[in-house]
């Protein structure tokens, strides 16, 4: 942009390095060398610092405990999944937008919902006012579902949705618009979140008190288990824990312990751990610091094998192979200099990609003043494409496998999640840990101490508090604020044309499962084709379990 | 800064406030702690709260300085009935700032409503301290 300032920057490198030359090595700067998360990183590393076997720890790719990728040929066999998120204003704008990123090469679909839909709100909630298809679109009905997947074949594409606490509702209409196309639920394809213990540590959108939301995201995994084999019923995720500010660590620990904990209640209910395992997934967020994050990955896949294998008992290789979705890191992009978040995305999506994933969304450049354009979308999966079809990452497994930092940081990120494993156990498990705002505290003591090594310029951010230079305006999306209106019109509607009576006695329904123990998804279902909407489900079970207050610690 | 702060008989008192839906809490519990840490006295709301939640608990508190974190686009919906409820109860004396992704055209907006300061991601906290005393400090002063 300026190449007289860049070519005069590039000289000024030549001749330092000229210097260099001629003086022998610099001596190495006085600072403490240390990633992102505070690990301090040596000078070098060497085959020393490969503790153990290898063929046991490392392994061959495809293969217990899949250090170097859950498949044999990986990227060769399947490139990962260009899955960019999409969610804003009315279920209309969005299906355009879904309709946009398939013509342009995006290979999954993948569901933003406003804060309304992730919090069990109806649009024409009072607490919904303002917030309707702000942070992502409105669901609130059957009616609107079916208008999000217009013209979309859901046999053809898999989906993912991210929602939590009311998973099971949005999974219902999901599984109701097949129907309408004729696509039976063993044919629909996809991930939904579902991972509540997550929301109650960092997402915080939740509806129910802890107990009742395991026992819902259990019946849930029965119901995949027994109806949707192609389906993910939940996907444990990292990404927010991350977001709220934990280090690498803290979102490998927290996110496992998590899993461990739905294979726990699964196993308790009865369900064989074969027979679901296959069918988790993971949701990790790819941060700037490169090799920290692709050790994360790796470590992820290796304990997730032994502890499914020596602690759960799973017999299957599938069980034991952990797959998972990354998405690059929202919290790295910065509000100054927006096109500086391009190169950000570039670099962490890169990290997914050599740590591994099975599918991949990449923020847009804009994200941190807005919901991102159809232009900063578009170069988000241009990313992708430029780094599947230009780079030749992809040709060969697992490229840094046996590199003696990568192996050496994946050793560490993997003690420190059992050193956290030992004390949440301490505690008397996750669920009990979160109650005492265990891993909270912690997230948000490592928030303050990054922040604080910002203020204090001991870590820098372009454009933030380094290179700061006179700001560029970027175009923005702006949200209509009259489809707020809209959408409530719409409800409203639903409401007047549907049979009040079978709205009831679904609702009845509900309640009695809810209270007599029985699996909740088929009265969800009954009640989600009666056009019962979200929030009065959510309102229903909300009468039986009550809701959820945190007391917040900071 | 130290002449100014003997002058002040009590602690700064300020209620940091999320409201809406989201859940983004994490700058609202780092400034929290950092005005704390910086002497003052913070009650933090939790999430998810009304702006009548808000309204009142700044005058039950009897606050110095709000803080309102809101990253959930609602900005323009909820700043403006907080400043309605504490204007009907004759509050008009709290320095109010409002954090979080705030496009630049709603910030001339919300600070023709009475919004002192709006932070947008990378303020830095020392800012934001500095903020709030020689605000309140100088409100102080001025009575």
């Amino acid at each position: 942009m300026e190449p007289t300032s860049t070519s005069a920057a590039g000289d000024a490198g030549a001749n330092a390095e000229a210097e260099a030359a001629d003086t022998g090595t610099p001596p190495a700067a006085e600072k403490n060398f240390t990633t992102m998360s505070g690990r301090p990183v040596r000078a070098k590393y060497g085959p020393d610092d490969l503790k153990g076997d290898p063929a046991d720890k490392i392994g061959e790719p495809g293969q217990y405990p899949f250090t170097r990728g859950p498949y044999e040929s990986m990227y060769r066999g399947r490139n990962w999944t260009m899955r960019q998120f999409a969610g804003f204003g009315t279920v209309e704008e969005t299906n355009e937008r879904f309709h946009y990123l398939l013509e342009h090469g995006q290979t999954g679909l993948s569901t933003a919902f406003d804060m309304p839909t992730l919090m069990g709100y109806d649009s024409d909630h009072a607490r919904s006012l303002g917030e309707v298809g702000r942070e992502g679109v409105a669901v609130d009905t059957l009616d609107d579902m079916e208008i999000l997947f217009g013209g979309i074949p859901l046999d053809k594409v898999s989906t993912s949705m991210t929602i939590n606490a009311p998973a099971a509702m949005l999974l219902a209409f999901y599984v109701l618009v097949g129907e309408r196309q004729g696509v039976r639920p063993e044919n629909l394809a996809g991930t939904i979140l579902t991972d509540f213990l997550k929301d109650y540590i960092a997402q915080k959108e939740w509806c129910f008190p802890v107990e009742p939301a395991m026992r819902l995201v259990t019946d849930m995994v029965e119901y995949c288990t027994d109806n949707m084999p192609r389906w993910h019923p939940i996907s444990i995720s990292g990404y927010h824990i991350r977001e709220a500010g934990a280090t690498a660590s803290q979102e490998l620990a927290f996110t496992l312990k998590n899993g461990f904990t739905y294979v726990e209640r699964a196993i308790e209910r009865g369900i064989d751990v074969d027979a679901f395992a296959p069918r988790l997934s993971f949701f990790f967020n790819s941060h700037i610091d490169f090799f920290e994050e692709i050790a994360k990955y790796r470590a992820a896949r290796r304990i997730w094998a032994r502890e499914l294998k020596e602690t759960y008992g799973a017999k299957k290789p599938e069980s034991m192979r952990l797959r998972f979705h990354t998405q690059t890191a929202g919290v790295s992009l910065t509000a100054q200099q927006p096109l500086n978040n391009i190169v950000r995305t570039a670099i962490e999506a890169l990290a997914g990609v050599l740590g591994g994933t099975q599918s991949l969304h990449t923020n847009s450049f804009d994200e941190a003043l807005a919901l991102p354009t159809e232009e900063a979308v578009r170069v988000a999966l241009r990313t992708q494409q430029i780094i599947k079809e230009e780079t030749g990452v992809t040709n060969t497994v697992d490229p840094l496998g046996g590199s003696y930092f990568v192996e050496s940081l994946t050793d560490e990120l993997e003690a420190d999640a059992y050193d956290y494993f030992r004390r949440i156990d301490e505690l008397g498990g996750m669920v009990e840990a979160v109650r005492q705002n265990f891993p909270q505290r912690e997230i948000g003591e490592a928030a303050f101490t990054f922040q604080r090594e910002l203020d204090d310029k001991e870590r820098l951010i372009v454009g933030v508090n380094s290179h700061r230079h006179e700001e560029e305006e970027v175009p923005l999306l702006h949200i209509d604020p009259a489809l707020e209106a809209k959408q409530v019109e719409r409800l409203k509607k639903t409401k007047e044309e549907r049979s009040q009576a079978e709205v009831d006695a679904a609702l009845t329904e509900l309640k009695k499962v809810a209270e007599d123990g029985g699996n909740m998804m088929y009265p969800i279902i009954e009640a989600a084709r009666a056009r019962t909407t979200e929030g009065e489900m959510v309102g229903a079970l909300q009468d039986v379990f009550g809701t959820y207050t945190e007391t917040p610690v900071f | 800064m130290e002449a100014a702060s003997t002058s002040v008989k009590r602690k700064i008192r300020v209620v940091v406030a999320k409201p809406g839906l989201d859940g983004h809490d994490r700058g609202a519990k780092i400034i929290a702690r950092a005005l704390r840490d910086a002497g003052m006295e913070v009650i933090y709301t939790g999430l998810h709260q009304t702006p009548e939640q808000i309204a009142e608990t700044a005058i039950q508190e009897d606050a110095d300085a709000i803080g309102i974190s809101i990253l959930s686009g609602a900005h323009m919906t909820l700043v403006p009935k907080i400043v309605e409820l504490l204007e009907a109860q004759g509050v008009d004396d709290v320095l109010l700032t409002v954090g979080g992704t705030i496009p630049k055209r709603d910030i001339e907006r919300l600070k023709n409503l009475g919004v002192a300061e709006v932070f947008t991601p990378g303020s830095s906290t020392d800012e934001i301290v500095d903020f709030i005393r020689s605000g309140v400090e100088g409100r102080t002063r001025a009575i």
